[in-house]
Formats: C-alpha cells, structure tokens, sequence
C-alpha cells in the first residue's frame, strides 16, 4: 500500500515503558475537497490501525478523515518478553499492510 | 475567497458532536478531569495539528483506561480518532496529528475501566483552515 515508517526501541528491560512511533505515508482523503474539475475528490483514508505484541493486542485506533496526511501515531507499551510487534493498517476498500519490528527485552 | 465559503460542505455542528459522543460511550456521565489534550492555543496550518492525549490512570489490570476519543465542532465530520487501549499500554496517551477545518473546540473523553468518563476541551485559533479544495500543482 505505501511506505511506513517505525520507530521502536531495540532492546529494553523487562517492565520497562516504551514509546512507539509509527508513520505512514498515504493521502488521507477526506471526501470533502473539491478537484480542480470541480468534481468532489472522492474519500479515500486508512480508518483502522492495530499494533500487536507476541500476537496480543495492545493498541488500535479507528482513524477519521480528520486525521492528517501520512498519518502518524506514537504510543506506549510495556516490554514484557523479547519478540516481534505486528503493526497493520487498513484502508477503506479492506487493503492491509503489515510490517514488524523486533524488539529485545531483558 | 467568498466563492470558497459558497462551496464548502455542510459542517459538524455542536449537536452532532454530542450525538457522536454518545454514540461511542454510550450515556455515561463526563466529568472534567483526568484527562489533558494538548494542542497548539493557535493553529497555522489546520491541515496538520500536533494532538497529544494524556489521562492520569496507573494503567494496572483492575485500573486502566479502556478507550480515548477526540472529537470537534467544525470540521465535517465530529470523530477525529478513537483509540482502545489496555494495561499492556503502560501509560495512557497517544500523539497524532489532526486536520482542523476552523476555529473550534476539540475535546478529548477517556473512558476508564469501572466506566467512567472524563474530558477535557481546548479553544483552537486555526488560522489557515485544513483545505477543502485541491491544490494547484
């Protein structure tokens, strides 16, 4: 679907708090912006962002047009076991895109 | 100018913020409180407005914060973002950037894990307004 950006920490100890960064490039349109035809463009946005840990949920947001372009969003976790997170997104029409990152935990 | 303001759709309006509250949290009671959203008090460019959410909780298994909306007045549709957390967030906030189509409020509501509700509003100066025509390229 397009580029993501991520940014988790590689190593963190057990219990510890992380933040997590994640972008990713798409256009985010709202529907309600008039083309240079004067025709409305129509709505095209990623509405739903997941983030798992080892295959558990620990974030998901439900995104609107009124999120902007290449939407970004940083949260928090807590590092409890060394593993993968899965980061997924999904647009209207269904389309996902995965990506993951591996992070260390001792 | 004027032409722009003709054509601009039809906009949310405080009603159908309440109406998109209740949708997402049901009829339970809001108190002030707990929560802090920060936004910039003046928005130049309502096309990307940083929106930090932050609720106070200790985010433990019996206490935590279940879900965070924002919603607005202004911009076409209320809903903004709404977010679902648990314990395993550790801290309850998130950062993303909005789009702001006027001057408004926006409110951020948590909703904690005994069913709670708590809010807080923050008054935006939007001076150049998230654009609803296409750029000349």
């Amino acid at each position: 679907m397009a580029r993501a950006l991520i940014h988790v920490p590689p190593t963190a100890k057990r219990g510890e708090v992380i933040e997590i960064k994640t972008l990713i490039s798409h256009v985010m349109e709202t529907g309600y912006r008039i083309g240079v035809t004067g025709k409305p463009i129509p709505r095209d946005i990623i509405d739903d962002f997941v983030c798992t840990y080892n295959g558990e949920e620990v974030f998901r947001a439900k995104l609107y047009p009124a999120i902007a372009a290449n939407p970004f969003i940083s949260f928090f976790t807590v590092a409890t076991e060394s593993g993968t997170l899965a980061f997924s997104w999904t647009d209207q029409h269904g389309a996902t895109q995965v990506q993951t990152a591996a992070i260390t935990v001792e | 100018m004027l032409l722009h303001i003709a054509i601009r759709p039809a906009r949310a309006t405080p009603a159908m913020m309440r109406d998109a509250v209740r949708t997402a949290i049901g009829e339970a009671p809001v108190t002030k409180g707990k929560v802090k959203l920060d936004l910039p008090p003046i928005v130049e460019n309502g096309n990307s407005v940083p929106c930090t959410v932050t609720v106070e909780s200790p985010m433990t298994a019996t206490d935590y914060v279940k879900a965070i909306h924002v919603f607005n007045e202004k911009n076409p549709q209320p809903n903004v973002i709404s977010v679902k957390l648990g314990p395993r967030a550790g801290r309850a906030a998130f950062t993303t950037r909005i789009r702001l189509a006027d001057s408004q409020t926006v409110t951020a509501i948590a909703e904690m894990s005994d069913g709670s509700c708590w809010s807080d509003d923050v008054d935006v100066i939007v001076t150049l307004a998230a654009c609803v025509e296409e750029s000349i390229k």
